[in-house]
């Protein structure tokens, strides 16, 4: 797990770092992170319990415990992942232990978009490559650099077309995915409406 | 002359909307956003990851509401992660410098009652909170939704958010409500007959002389379960009921100000000849007391009715009704009337204030709460609490065999240690009677007005309170 966590900001274009990957259909964000982190002041935790009940019963044979894949950042999964509850604490929960980017065959739709909110990329594959990826994954570690203007990754050995929705990949190149960077390019505006606004002028006295 | 024909809730969108946003949304001002302890703290979080500060500290307002337990609020709470949560809002707040009514200020409570108490709550304004019964604040002619976590963030940060214009649709109501039928019984027979889908993508305008003769807080129940309805947000058009109710509270405009404001509230409703993307029209004379029998705010029938059989009802309502059968333990056609009742809970944000516990104290008067049930009554805020207590309403409550409470959520959605045990059946005067929304993966939860939950209380089981008025 990466030691300080810095949130994504602005525009994102490349990412470069180690694969991990987690086998298995229909992963859902219960398993992500169980429902009792829920009960929770902020996300900053999150990443240390992420999968904390598969971990548990795998005692350290987990990939999120294997020691090669302590620096990870692009996880490689299969069909399906993230469905379930919409808790936007799953995809917290990966971010902050380290993921900044997922490779899958097929993503739940509200996990996708909670991805795309905190400024996850999520690309998809078809089932034989991803297949292929997690393999060669498992013998030698991949390091993938991924270029989001022209969707595509590439390693020592192997190079490959990504497939990501073109909205998303537009928000994430113009940064517009980061809603509140967005809203405050906008300052001047917001402070002539908050000047404007009839009702803060005759409220003033309080508030 | 072009005739303006634009709704309140074109003119306030419109006002408050800072920029059209590439991606085809806008960015929507948002004039006071309320914050409680579940959905902020992430938020909080989250700016400080972005190094980023609140942007307008006074335009934020935060209270405590459902975490707090309702027997023994002394601190700290017995809850080791509930204190933590009350702890973090109060330091977030100090941090940021925002105002926070907490426990024992005299006006701490479930958001949605405080905010509309001390003045906050104004027409014309946009209203955000990190909660889906935001659209209570639409009663005064605002325009208040709810919003997610993220959202919380932008608001914090930027005091705007992202959306997308909603569409309107017209209810308007005929007639007036009988007696013994309330705001609670028109909104329940509204989402029956909609659906509790039908509003996604609306805000719901209620109009008609029926909605015109209600007090603010009987509105306040029907805005309130806009979104049980899947509007994200309703609204009725300020008047002069609005106004008194306003006039004279905490955060009210005072002199000058307060003439300057009536003056342009009054330009804010909507325009004669609005054009609405539906409209739907019903007669509340009609309404029955109602109450659900299923899992869904939507599967409710008047007291005399009979829960339905499978095939009278549409066919997109079958599954859920089969499930509904099968988790409330009814079958169809079985009457409602004369279900035995475990637990009686009046409260929440729909029906905890002062004139719900008014109209339930006048069932209880001279009564006693039938030995098999469990009933306790919540109020939705200190001042609530403190208006019944000089009423005397609270002894009212206690002599019939009611247990008193602090205010809070409470069993309205469980997250302190009032539960529902087992497959307890509730007669509730709050809004989601989801499965296991009261605590227990069994629970089974009838909603109802407080008037009904009252007469439930004394007779132990689902009744006409009618003929408890009536007599
Ligand atoms: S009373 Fe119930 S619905 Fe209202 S804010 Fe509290 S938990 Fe939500």
């Amino acid at each position: 797990m990466n030691q300080e966590f810095k949130p994504p900001r602005g525009k994102i274009s490349q990412i470069k770092g180690k694969c991990i990957s987690l086998i298995g259909n229909d992963i859902d964000t219960d398993r992500i992170i169980p429902a009792r982190f829920l009960k929770c002041i902020n996300f900053d935790s999150l990443g240390e319990s992420v999968f904390e009940d598969d971990r548990e019963l795998l005692r350290g044979k987990h990939p999120f415990d294997k020691e090669e894949s302590k620096d990870a950042s692009i996880l490689i999964v299969n069909s399906n992942f993230g469905c379930g509850s919409s808790r936007e604490h799953a995809p917290q929960a990966l971010m902050r232990w380290g993921i900044k980017a997922i490779i899958g065959e097929s993503f739940a739709e509200i996990f996708y978009s909670n991805c795309i909110a905190i400024g996850i990329p999520c690309f998809t594959l078809p089932k034989n490559s991803i297949k292929d990826i997690q393999k060669y994954n498992d013998n030698k570690n991949l390091f993938l650099e991924i270029d989001i203007e022209n969707s595509f990754a590439k390693s020592k050995d192997l190079n490959f077309k990504l497939e990501i929705k073109e909205s998303s990949r537009k928000m994430f190149l113009s940064g517009e995915w980061d809603a509140t960077s967005t809203l405050l390019e906008n300052e001047k505006l917001i402070e002539n409406k908050f000047n404007d606004l009839p009702y803060l002028k005759f409220n003033s006295n309080y508030l | 002359m072009q005739v303006s024909q634009n709704t309140l809730f074109d003119k306030v969108w419109d006002l408050h909307k800072v920029s059209s946003l590439p991606g085809g949304s806008d960015q929507l001002f948002i004039g006071l956003h309320l914050i409680h302890e579940v959905t902020s703290p992430q938020a909080f979080g989250a700016l400080k990851d972005k190094n980023l500060k609140v942007k307008f500290p006074n335009r934020t307002v935060a209270t405590v509401d459902h975490i707090v337990p309702t027997d023994n609020q002394s601190r700290p709470f017995k809850d080791n992660l509930a204190e933590q949560m009350i702890e973090t809002l109060e330091r977030n707040c100090i941090e940021q410098k925002i105002k926070f009514f907490n426990i024992g200020s005299g006006n701490q409570g479930i958001v949605h009652v405080v905010a509309p108490e001390l003045g906050l709550t104004q027409p014309g304004m946009t209203i955000a909170c990190g909660d889906s019964h935001t659209s209570t604040h639409g009663a005064f002619g605002a325009i208040a939704f709810g919003i997610g976590t993220s959202q919380v963030r932008d608001v914090l940060a930027s005091q705007t958010i992202a959306m997308n214009k909603l569409k309107v649709r017209q209810i308007w109501c005929e007639e007036k409500l009988s007696n013994g039928v309330y705001a609670k019984d028109l909104v329940l027979h509204i989402i029956n007959r909609l659906g509790v889908k039908a509003g996604v993508g609306f805000a719901y305008e209620f109009a008609g002389p029926a909605i015109s003769a209600l007090s603010m807080e009987e509105r306040m129940t029907i805005c309130n379960m806009s979104i049980e309805g899947g509007a994200r947000c309703g609204y009725v058009n300020p008047d002069e009921t609005t106004f008194r109710y306003i006039k004279e509270r905490l955060c009210a405009p005072k002199n000058k100000n307060w003439d300057k404001a009536v003056k342009w509230w009054q330009s804010l409703k909507s325009d004669e000849n609005s054009i609405y993307d539906d409209v739907i029209k019903l007669d509340a004379s009609k309404v029955e007391p109602t109450v659900t029998w299923g899992i869904t705010p939507g599967q409710s029938i008047g007291i005399n009715q009979q829960i339905p059989h499978l095939e009278d009802l549409p066919l997109n309502d079958q599954f859920i009704a089969e499930e509904a059968y099968e988790y409330m333990g009814f079958k169809p056609g079985q009457s409602i009337k004369d279900t035995p009742i475990d637990v009686c809970f009046i409260g929440s944000c729909t029906n905890g204030r002062m004139s719900d516990l008014r109209v339930a104290a006048n069932v209880l008067r001279h009564q006693k709460v039938s030995k098999k049930v469990k009933a306790f009554v919540v109020p939705g805020s200190e001042k609530v609490a403190n208006e019944a207590k000089q009423e005397g309403i609270d002894k009212i409550f206690k002599d019939a065999g009611f247990q008193w409470r602090e205010p809070g959520c409470s069993m309205c959605l469980a997250m302190n240690s009032d539960k529902l045990i087992g497959n307890q059946v509730s007669a509730s005067s709050s809004n989601r009677n989801f499965k296991g929304r009261q605590g227990s993966p069994k629970g089974r939860t009838l909603l109802m007005s407080p008037a009904m939950v009252a007469a439930a209380a004394i007779n132990g089981k689902v009744s006409d309170v009618r003929e408890f008025i009536n007599k």
